[in-house]
């Protein structure tokens, strides 16, 4: 199955795009296409532990994804 | 009660004309604004981006949580996306209350909730030239834990 990975701000420069659609496997989990993202040009430069909201809701490492979902790596907020 | 991202100028005094009223002993605003040093370094501008649908969402759960913790329903708050020059204000927030205890607390918890949890960011501009994007909280401290965001999370009110 497919997700779609959000980057922002200084995620999305270091990755060089802010969208990339990701094939899974069934039953993958947010660790899982953190682990993925980790093999991409660029994705050593994240931290290893990002904030993650699936959906627009935050997420932790085990949330189970579906086929279409939105998992977006959420740089340190800096509103206000 | 409202909440709002925007890619305009915040209009404070209608922010206050939303909220005030002769129910109301108390009005407060607090206004965040574009500050001309950060870090020691001489600061000429600002970009706010944001995930958008997420910062509107997360913005709109924080003022709910606001107005069923302090028990008023009088609060509008507006934030800001794009350019912005030195002074201008990225986020405005209007909180009335008949008490003025209340206020501020639905006041102060709404900001520091926005700077915990609401996926906005910005790319500090320099006298200098360069640009940096700024860490977490206007400084370079280290960026928050996963376990802060989702705590904050799960204490929200239904």
């Amino acid at each position: 199955m497919t997700v779609t990975v959000l980057l922002f701000a200084s995620y999305a420069e270091k990755l060089g795009k802010s969208s990339i659609p990701l094939e899974v496997a069934h039953g993958a989990t947010v660790g899982d296409v953190l682990t993925s993202l980790q093999r991409l040009p660029g994705a050593a430069r994240l931290p290893t532990e990002p904030l993650v909201a699936v959906n627009e809701r935050y997420a932790r490492r085990d949330h189970v994804l579906a086929s279409g979902d939105e998992v977006a790596i959420i740089p340190p907020v800096a509103g206000g | 009660m409202r909440s709002a991202i925007v890619e305009r100028t915040i209009d404070a005094a209608t922010l206050i004309a939303e909220v005030a009223s002769a129910t109301n002993g108390a009005t407060l605003l607090f206004l965040g604004t574009v500050r001309e040093t950060n870090d020691g370094r001489d600061v000429s501008g600002m970009d706010y981006t944001a995930y958008r649908g997420m910062a509107e969402r997360e913005l709109a759960d924080i003022v709910r949580e606001a107005s069923s913790r302090f028990e008023t329903a009088d609060i509008v708050v507006e934030h800001r996306l794009g350019t912005l020059g030195l002074g201008e204000t990225s986020v405005a927030i209007a909180v009335a209350h008949p008490h003025r205890g209340k206020a501020y607390d639905a006041n102060r918890y709404i900001i520091e909730e926005l700077k915990k949890r609401v996926p906005i960011w910005k790319l500090e501009h320099y006298v200098d030239g360069t640009r940096e994007w700024v860490a977490a909280d206007g400084s370079k401290r280290a960026p928050q834990g996963e376990a802060s965001v989702l705590k904050s999370e799960a204490r929200a009110e239904p």
